[in-house]
């Protein structure tokens, strides 16, 4: 993929990201996930029906990098099951932190292949993934 | 000014964020080069030539710190890790001992975290309420609000001197003055002050005074408080071992220094005391008035400027310090200092760890740029330019 669509569909998910805003549903795990440096601040909740993620939203302020990288996650795990949701982390940090990775299941979250070049922004990146791993660790 | 005194200057960066840390002059570089290579060794230890070198250059610290911020006595200084040390020791080693339940601290919602977490942990313990006081419409504090916002059961006012995040100089004498009137105990954090304004504690009344080297040109890891001596004899130490004890026995009997000693536990950073001493020697050389008098007229000279610029959001236009802090409208803090990052350009995004100023002024993140006497008008030109080319921000984001 080269840069300039890399960029736009970045872009794209911080101008109009998607599923931002709670709706009224206790079913709903929450976890707020904030960056050391204080900054990116987002809460990440994940709906599931059984072993599936049925939908995921958030909420938070966030810079570019890591509210783009929020909506995009959520696109990508809706659907999924816990267990290749796992995967899906996994392998996405594999890919930020410069470890081999497997891209095939990756999806749109490939757009964030070289955000390694910028170690600053590598825990904003990350950031909506932790929320997640806490959510999916409480389940173990 | 004085830009050749900076050997890290050559590495052609815009350095805007001396509200974190400041550059080092090469004075400051030699004095800590000099204790290293030329005579190492422990203070107060001693009975050979090295030992008593660093002995008197240590204390002669202390006497150009009085003389800095106009204390009666060298032994009212105490060397300590820096400001947040400093307020720990006042906090948890004298206020402690003071406050009772119902009573009331007054801070505000423009202080650093290490004017603020210390007291929410101790009155977890005590019970006492911290209050704040109001901030006006420019985030400031003033005189008028500092008074009603005293009550009979306010005991300590803690504040800074300069916030960090506004730039704002709080009318500390007045303050001072009032306290002392009112028996109430008065505190303040400098680190955003030392360096850049005249400080004297004893016309403005002050009880507790904290700072650090490092944002006054000096080495990090180290700094000072200043207390009155009455005080300072009824505040306890934070930490206890070698350097701060008379003597102890078998029978655990001991005794333990006096002021300002029996602070100063364990083996000091002495490398760092003898920096903070050139960085005193060097801000003295140039003079404070004329320090702030440069960095208020680039803050001033950048806020004219950023007028030509669509989108900029400037918080603070009336505080007259060599702070200035902005957003580009609708773009997160940290997006744009990232895009000043790739013109070399370095300022401070994010709370400014003023978490609960956000409360007030209604954004969570700002961009916070603080000029000192190194930075020049040309820099903020430049500056000015690359917020000019905001349509760019994120053109370099992967
Ligand atoms: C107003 C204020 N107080 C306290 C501190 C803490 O200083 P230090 O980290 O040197 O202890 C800072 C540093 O950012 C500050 O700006």
């Amino acid at each position: 993929m080269d840069d300039k669509l890399k960029r736009d569909i970045i872009l794209e998910h911080y101008q109009n990201p998607i599923n931002r805003g709670f709706i009224d549903n206790n079913n709903y795990i929450k976890v707020n996930s904030r960056n050391e440096s204080c900054v990116d601040n987002i809460t990440v909740a994940l709906l599931l029906d059984k072993d599936v993620i049925i939908d995921a939203r958030f909420e938070g302020e966030a810079c570019a990098i890591c509210t783009s990288a929020t909506s995009v996650m959520i696109k990508t795990l809706i659907g999924k099951t816990v267990e290749e949701a796992r995967e899906i982390i996994k392998n996405f940090n594999n890919m930020i932190n410069e470890e081999e990775y497997d891209s095939s299941i990756l999806e749109e979250l490939n757009v964030y292949d070289t955000v390694y070049r910028q170690p600053n922004r590598k825990n904003c990146a990350l950031l909506p993934f932790k929320a997640v791993k806490d959510i999916l660790g409480e389940r173990e | 000014m004085r830009l050749e005194d900076f050997p890290i200057l050559k590495n052609n960066i815009i350095y805007f964020d001396n509200g974190a840390t400041t550059f080092k002059p090469q004075k400051v570089i030699d004095k800590i080069n000099e204790y290293y290579k030329e005579y190492t060794s422990n203070a107060h230890r001693g009975d050979y030539d090295y030992s008593l070198k660093v002995d008197t250059e240590y204390e002669n610290v202390r006497v150009k710190i009085k003389d800095f911020i106009n204390a009666k006595q060298k032994e009212e200084i105490v060397f300590t890790s820096g400001t947040t040390h400093s307020l720990n020791q006042v906090i948890f080693g004298y206020c402690s001992k003071i406050l009772k339940e119902g009573d009331e601290v007054l801070i505000s919602k423009a202080e650093h975290a290490s004017n603020v977490l210390p007291w929410m942990i101790l009155s977890e313990k005590i019970g006492f309420n911290i209050k704040y006081i109001p901030l006006d419409s420019n985030y400031e504090i003033n005189i008028e609000d500092v008074k009603k916002s005293i009550t009979d059961k306010t005991k300590i006012i803690s504040l800074a001197h300069v916030s960090n995040v506004i730039g704002d100089i709080r009318p500390i004498k007045e303050i001072g003055s009032i306290c002392k009137e009112r028996n109430i105990l008065f505190i303040v954090d400098a680190a955003q002050s030392i360096g850049h304004l005249k400080i004297d504690v004893e016309d403005m009344n002050i009880d507790f005074l904290a700072a650090s080297a490092h944002k006054m040109l000096g080495p990090t890891g180290t700094g000072f408080l200043y207390g009155k001596m009455d005080y300072l004899k009824e505040t306890d130490p934070l930490m206890y071992g070698g350097g701060m004890n008379s003597y102890f026995e078998s029978d655990f009997t001991y005794e333990l220094k006096n002021v300002p000693l029996k602070f100063e536990a364990g083996t000091q950073n002495i490398a760092g005391v003898l920096g903070m001493g050139a960085a005193i020697d060097y801000l003295k050389e140039i003079g404070l008035d004329k320090i702030h008098e440069y960095e208020y007229e680039l803050k001033k000279y950048a806020v004219s400027k950023l007028k030509e610029v669509p989108n900029i959001i400037i918080y603070n236009e009336k505080s007259k310090s060599g702070c200035l802090t902005f957003n580009i409208d609708k773009v997160f803090s940290q997006d744009t200092a990232v895009f000043l990052n790739n013109y070399n350009i370095c300022v401070r995004s994010g709370n400014h760890c003023a978490k609960i100023l956000k409360d007030e002024i209604g954004a969570t993140n700002t961009c916070r740029a603080i000029f000192y006497l190194y930075n020049t008008k040309e820099e903020i030109d430049k500056f000015v330019e690359v917020l000019k080319m905001q349509d760019k921000i994120y053109d370099n984001i992967v």
